[in-house]
């Protein structure tokens, strides 16, 4: 990269040393809570909180951190897609990130918001994006610091970078060429049977039908989370999705939800934890699919893991 | 859109304020949010769950006989959020303040698509919207059920 360091500025922050983290495929992509409360401050870190609840920032966030929305600020609701080039450089430079910035992302419910983030992050290839092990669940629960006054980044230079959608992200059609592939459900046991068309407890709408894609293997995304919110280590999410599902790195893999956001934090963990070459995530999901007239579905509760 | 006063004025607070205010006013709200009273904590089945929200959120409507001064009936309301979803709890705190204490056919007359007026829909986004709108339904409906 042909980026001038200014002001002694690091071109990136160094790698978390943690021995859990270590035996990850892709250590750099992970921090450990007392890494961040190390690093916090530094020029070249920004810190970045996405959540489920839009307001929850507001309430209290690491020190320093930025906010970043999907629904106001990462989607373009228009052309149901993510937003371009130029419109990602505009929230980079907003928020005081530029192309070499390390940038560290956290947020509620086991990091959900915040893998699909940093999903969005990597389809414009913002190189240096990493995720909070535990998220902000982790941090509050150790006490450390959170405030409510709002930073005030100066703003960076970010290039409009063209978004590549070739690598990590998975269309209808690619679907349809895949099946008969490695395919992976992420959604609720209800909603892959087809009992439900959204999560228990979320607003049952979307799609038409209910069900799932034919030959894909259910395994919800919370089943990669620890009871405390932090990532299952190594060995164990191995057997999860090596072992129970049949799943190897060097296949094909697609995984999917509803929309593609906790179908993202599966994708994170494929990709940057187990090593998996090729992961795409299908952002289009069951309400795309589940609408789609003629798209082939399966009822019932499958090739379950 | 005729809405009843309180509500109305609500929704000029929200218009009178950039879209990135009508977040801190959302906050302000659910930080307002009365606290669920003694005679329905830990009694879940007393309340009715909003499923349409993305957080756990319950609510109970009572319509007491004789009401304030003008001593017609009049419609409380009761919810019950997480501080963890302040979103949802800022929504709970507009309906309350907004509607509590009104007379039953003043909730009843309030548009299904009032909570759009508040002008949130750049801010939350329209998707997140929706549990507001599903709130006040069954709110509504709540009420019909009370009263007939």
């Amino acid at each position: 990269m042909c980026v001038t360091a200014t002001k002694g500025d690091p071109v990136s922050l160094p790698q978390d040393s943690d021995p859990k983290l270590g035996a990850y495929a892709h250590p750099e992509r992970l921090v450990t809570t007392s890494w961040l409360a190390e690093h916090l401050g530094e020029p070249g870190l920004v810190v970045v909180e996405s959540d489920e609840d839009v307001l929850l920032y507001e309430t209290g966030h690491i020190p320093g951190a930025v906010k970043v929305d999907w629904h106001t600020e990462l989607n373009d609701p228009v052309t149901r897609d993510y937003v371009d080039g130029g419109r990602f450089a505009e929230l980079m430079r907003d928020k005081g990130i530029a192309r070499d910035t390390t940038v560290v992302i956290y947020g509620d419910k086991n990091n959900w918001w915040a893998a699909y983030a940093l999903w969005v992050f990597t389809l414009f290839g913002h190189e240096d994006v990493r995720l909070l092990d535990g998220g902000r669940t982790a941090w509050v629960s150790e006490g450390r610091p959170m405030t409510t006054d709002k930073p005030d980044p100066e703003p960076t230079d970010y290039p409009a970078v063209e978004r590549d959608d070739s690598r990590i992200r998975a269309f209808k059609d690619d679907v349809l060429a895949h099946l008969g592939g490695p395919l992976v459900d992420v959604r609720t046991p209800g909603e892959f049977s087809g009992e439900l068309l959204h999560m228990p407890d979320y607003p049952q709408e979307g799609a038409m039908r209910g069900g799932h894609i034919p030959g894909a293997a259910s395994v919800p995304w919370a089943r990669a989370a620890a009871e405390d919110g932090r990532f299952r280590t190594r060995v164990e999410l191995d057997a999860l999705y090596g072992g129970e599902v049949g799943l190897s790195p060097d296949e094909d893999v697609i995984v999917y939800c509803r929309i593609g956001e906790r179908s993202s934090h599966t994708w994170f963990v494929l990709t940057h934890l187990l090593g998996y070459g090729s992961v795409r995530n299908y952002d289009g999901s069951w309400t795309e699919w589940g609408n789609s007239v003629r798209a082939p579905i399966e009822k019932g509760a499958g090739r379950s893991a | 859109m005729s809405l009843p006063a309180p509500f109305a004025e609500i929704v000029e607070e929200f218009a009178a304020v950039t879209p990135r205010q009508r977040l801190e006013l959302l906050l302000d709200y659910s930080s307002d949010l009365p606290a669920l009273p003694e005679r329905y904590v830990g009694s879940r089945d007393a309340l009715e769950q909003v499923h349409e929200c993305q957080s756990p959120l319950f609510l109970a409507v009572e319509v007491d006989g004789d009401g304030a001064a003008g001593g017609g009936p009049a419609v409380h309301l009761f919810f019950d959020a997480p501080a963890e979803a302040p979103t949802t709890r800022g929504f709970a705190g507009i309906l309350h303040a907004g509607l509590d204490g009104l007379p039953p056919a003043e909730v009843l007359a309030l548009p299904d698509e009032a909570p759009l007026a508040l002008g949130l829909g750049e801010a939350v986004s329209p998707l997140r919207l929706r549990g507001m709108q599903a709130m006040l339904a069954r709110i509504k409906r709540q009420v019909r059920e009370r009263c007939s």
